[in-house]
């Protein structure tokens, strides 16, 4: 953990107190986040920062930076991986993934190399294929079932700290 | 008292806010609070009675921060207290450092309060599931219960009881709170909480009944826990490399790690056949055993004396090196040897035995628990939605691989897409399978060329053996190996350039190729053989040409030797009648004449020479490598990236442009040196230790030069399942390097005048050996009633009955799974 608050101070040195024992409430802004190395070239970082966030808006405290890392590390439950990967995925935190948030994650997912045909296409398949209940968008159970059948799930979640 | 209160109020409040589970009531001040407490009337009442107690006592502030929290436990509802439990355990799990790092100093009261409280919301519940007044009798004894630690009042059994019953449910609750998606603050201060309320009525349970027992007890546990916690940190540290495989992983994605994690699999695999073969029967030799120069089998002979120290004997593995420890010739057939009577031919046997036998074992479990985790395999049933959402790969790190991430899940899309709209559209399905009928059929050509090719160059190198090799040039002389090599590297191109008429899924197209492959080698393998063979039979006697595959069975030297041998046998008793002769009578007793054994002619020793051109192998296998390494990818890393600048064309995207990670070509090498090592071992047990030192430097190379040289590749295919091809046809290899050994312990005889075996007619002999002297006779006599054919058949039969009967049973499991998948979906349909 102090490696963790020695990446969260690096960030914003003149902002980040050495000392917590106060519970100072300091928040670092998601531009400043979403530069370091490890979620940089991640598709998904402005989400990942944004569902960690407190407030909603994609500043972590250094409470939610440590929770962030320690669910993307590999000591996190499958569940809970599958609780947050639900959350980043939901581009409209309307607690469902819509038609929508499917289309903007293909897009960030090939940086928007597909044909608008191909992305329906897609899009129809995985409502189909995921959707259990029949609302046309996909719930959290239905999110889970499908992500724990998936065998590639833990591995590419994974982080080092 | 009031500040305290209220920074505690004010954290309570911070933690039901970030909760997010606002009741809709006003945060008061404690007091206000507690005399809102509502839902649980009870509760109310025992809290004002504890407020009482409370206020009664003179007692550490924690109490009355307990009551303040009981009371903020009230109001909270019931679903929060699943919640906290949950939060308490999570955080506990993850970031207990923290908790005592960051939080204690910040925490302070404030967080103990908290703890308290949850505590005391715990205690809450509990008390909710069971009677009214029960519970009340709790609250107040759990409070006084808190309260003997100054008051020293008895508590009953029943609370006891119940106390631990909380405590165990806290422990729960903190082994738990790892898995609730809560914010941290929650989790900690809920973790904080659980703590200290297991810590301090864990020492009040004991209190009263063998408190200090209890204690320690308790005490042990949590040290043994925090033992084995970092017991698995150190674990986790030693894996040896693990840190240089994150990097690549970063880099080039999982395919190409599962590469180096196979390699150092390998690399463990062979460090315990290396512990296996030195300690037990290189360094028995060395210490025990008679010295170098004692025998006649252990000095090197007088003729090859003089350049015996030669680097380049050396280097050949001859001269000294071929009599030492490394090879099979040096051992003596002594039944024991030095003061602990150890039993050197013995263990000899069993340590070869013993290795095949543990790289089954191992090999096979592997396969299993990769089978395993496979999860049943192949479930195509979220296709796409697993693309969009796990393909992904959030281990990357760096932005060249980035980009061909992005291009290859674009390009699997895009694949899949196309699948589906075939699927939906079922055209020329006879024009794919003529094409892959015709692929097939171009490839069973080019192997029966090849093999062909190999057969008509080897009888062509008897026939330059016969005239003799120095009417000719190199050529002639390296002709098969050159052969060989050059099939080695074209054909798998050519089968290339096949499958590309078959149209295959990337991922089926790369089995099939590395299966023509392997039925390449293979191939050329046995037609050299048989080639070999026939020559052998008609002239034993004439020196082949040795080349790579002829090692792969020995019996051609075996045979050899045993004709070679015969002839040595009988100028033996002739040199040795000659020595008499020279100087005494014959016929007359005489004491034995002393003879340097560097004088005494030597019988053939073809386990040695086997052994011997093993290591060669493995020798120029490993210089291969690394030339190819350093030249393949290297040179052409530095020519691309200087000679960009005044070169016609882009380098870079054009033709030479950096080599990506060959991944199967690599594992192919790695799979075939494996099956090297396992068919020499027996004869020359210095291979597992040569082949450690191999694989430890080639891991560092190929990460350098991977990391250095070579650009991710563009097809970033998964890993996953390829897995278990991989370790099949290791297995398959194992099998097929295992049968010479185990051909000629059973059927040839040893060499006579060499190695631990000399002197019996069969290898295994050994064993009834041992059983005779070293066993009580019963003991021989039940294996001899054992071996019996008659209960060894019908045991082959039970286990073959067994493993029908295992398979039957799975794959009925197997269809259950689909049927019940299938219902799933058609439920899926219909709703």
């Amino acid at each position: 953990v102090y490696r963790l608050h020695g990446r969260y101070y690096e960030m914003a040195p003149n902002v980040v107190p050495m000392d917590y024992t106060k519970d100072p409430d300091v928040k670092l802004p998601m531009q400043l986040i979403i530069n370091m190395p490890e979620l940089k070239e991640n598709p998904f970082k402005e989400r990942i920062v944004a569902s960690f966030s407190e407030d909603g808006e994609g500043s972590l405290s250094f409470n939610d930076f440590v929770d962030m890392f320690s669910v993307l590390s590999e000591m996190a439950p499958r569940e809970l991986k599958a609780i947050y990967a639900f959350k980043i995925y939901d581009f409209n935190t309307d607690n469902f993934i819509c038609k929508a948030d499917l289309e903007k994650t293909l897009n960030k997912l090939t940086r928007e190399e597909l044909t608008a045909e191909e992305i329906t296409l897609v899009c129809e398949k995985v409502i189909e294929e995921a959707d259990m209940d029949g609302d046309g968008k996909l719930g959290f159970a239905d999110f889970e079932n499908m992500i724990s059948k998936a065998p590639d799930f833990l591995r590419y979640y994974f982080k080092k700290n | 008292d009031g500040s305290d209160d209220n920074e505690e109020g004010s954290a309570v409040e911070n933690e039901e806010n970030a909760k997010g589970t606002d009741k809709g009531k006003k945060r008061a001040t404690p007091r206000t609070r507690r005399a809102h407490a509502r839902g649980r009337d009870r509760h109310g009442d025992e809290d004002d009675e504890d407020d009482e107690g409370g206020m009664r006592r003179a007692g550490p502030r924690r109490h009355r921060s307990r009551r303040r929290g009981r009371a903020a436990g009230n109001e909270t509802g019931d679903s929060d207290m699943e919640p906290t439990k949950a939060r308490k355990n999570q955080a506990n799990q993850e970031s207990k450092e923290d908790d005592e790092e960051d939080e204690d100093e910040k925490g302070g009261k404030s967080g103990k309060g908290k703890n308290e409280k949850k505590g005391d919301k715990k205690s809450d519940k509990k008390g909710k599931k069971e009677k009214a007044n029960k519970k009340k009798k709790d609250k107040k004894k759990s409070g006084s219960g808190s309260d003997s630690e100054s008051e020293e009042e008895p508590i009953t059994e029943e609370e006891l009881a119940k106390l631990k019953e909380e405590v165990e449910e806290k422990k729960k609750l903190i082994a738990t709170l790892r898995n609730k998606p809560w914010k941290m603050k929650k989790k900690l201060s809920v973790l904080k909480e659980a703590q200290l309320f297991v810590e301090k009525f864990e020492g009040a349970l004991g209190k009263g009944k063998g408190k200090k027992f209890y204690a320690y007890k308790v005490m042990m546990t949590k040290k043994w826990m925090k033992f084995q916690r970092d017991f698995e940190n150190f674990k986790t540290a030693c894996i040896p490399w693990e840190m240089k495989i994150k990097e690549i992983e970063s880099h080039f994605g999982s395919s190409v790690a599962s590469y180096f994690i196979f390699l150092r699999w390998m690399y463990g695999i062979n460090m315990i056949l290396f512990g296996l073969t030195f300690g037990l029967v290189m360094v028995p030799e060395a210490l025990m055993g008679k010295p170098y120069g004692s025998l006649p089998r252990k000095t090197v002979p007088r003729a090859e004396e003089a350049t015996a120290m030669n680097f380049a004997t050396l280097w050949d593995f001859s001269g000294f090196a071929q009599y030492s420890v490394l090879f099979y010739g040096y051992y003596n057939n002594q039944r024991t040897i030095g003061w602990l009577k150890f039993r050197m031919p013995l263990s000899y046997f069993l340590v070869g035995v013993g290795s095949i036998g543990y790289s089954f074992m191992i090999v096979t479990r592997t396969m299993a628990k990769n089978a395993n985790d496979d999860g049943g395999g192949d479930d195509t049933s979220f296709n796409f939605s697993w693309k969009m959402f796990t393909s992904w790969d959030y281990l990357i790190g760096n932005p060249e691989t980035a980009d061909n991430k992005f291009a290859s899940i674009t390009t699997s899309f895009k694949e899949a897409i196309v699948e589906e709209q075939e699927s939906r559209k079922e055209e020329n399905i006879h024009l794919t399978r003529f094409l892959r009928v015709l692929a097939n059929f171009l490839a069973l050509c080019t192997l029966a060329g090849s093999g062909y090719l190999i057969f008509f160059v080897v009888r062509r190198s008897q026939q330059f053996a016969l005239e003799g090799l120095e009417n000719y040039g190199w050529w002639e002389r390296n002709e098969v190996n050159t052969v060989m090599s050059l099939l080695g590297m074209f054909c798998p191109t050519l089968f290339d350039v096949i499958s590309s008429l078959e149209n295959y899924h990337p991922r089926i197209a790369l089995r099939w190729q590395l299966g023509r492959i392997f039925a390449l080698f293979l191939g050329n393998l046995y037609t050299f053989i048989i080639a070999l063979m026939d020559e052998i039979n008609l002239k034993a006697r004439y020196f082949l040409p040795f080349t790579m595959f002829d090692r792969l069975l020995g019996n051609t030297e075996a045979l050899q030797s045993l004709e070679e041998e015969k002839i040595v046998k009988y100028n033996m008793t002739i040199w040795e009648a000659s020595l008499y002769n020279g100087t005494i009578p014959e016929n007359s007793t005489a004491p034995p004449i002393q003879v340097d054994p560097a004088d005494v002619p030597r019988g053939p020793c073809w386990e040695t020479m086997v052994g011997q051109e093993f290591v060669r192998l493995t020798v120029s296998d490993m210089m291969t490598t690394y030339i190819t390494i350093l030249i393949g990818d290297f040179l052409r890393a530095v020519f691309v990236r200087f000679f960009n600048y005044c070169w016609c064309w882009d380098l870079e995207y054009g033709f030479p442009s950096y080599s990506e990670f060959d991944i199967s070509g690599n594992v192919l090498g790695l799979i075939f040196n494996q099956g090297m090592i396992w068919m020499g071992s027996f004869y020359a047990p210095c291979l597992p230790a040569i082949n450690v030192f191999r694989l430890h430097t080639s891991m560092y190379l190929q990460c350098w030069a991977v990391m250095c040289c070579n650009v991710p590749q563009e097809r970033v295919f998964k890993a996953s399942r390829s897995n278990n091809f991989y370790m099949a046809m290791l297995l398959f290899i194992l099998f097929l390097s295992t049968l010479p050994a185990v051909y000629t312990i059973v059927s040839i005889p040893p060499s006579f005048d060499c190695g631990p075996f000399s002197g019996k007619t069969r290898m295994f002999e050994v064993i009834s050996e041992t059983l005779e002297h070293d066993f009580p006779s019963w003991f021989g006599k039940v294996f001899g009633y054992a071996s019996n054919p008659g209960l060894i058949l019908p045991f082959i039969l039970l286990m073959v009955l067994s493993i029908y009967y295992l398979n039957a049973t799975s794959k009925s499991y197997k269809e259950a799974n689909l049927e019940l998948k299938k219902k799933l979906q058609s439920v899926r349909i219909e709703n």
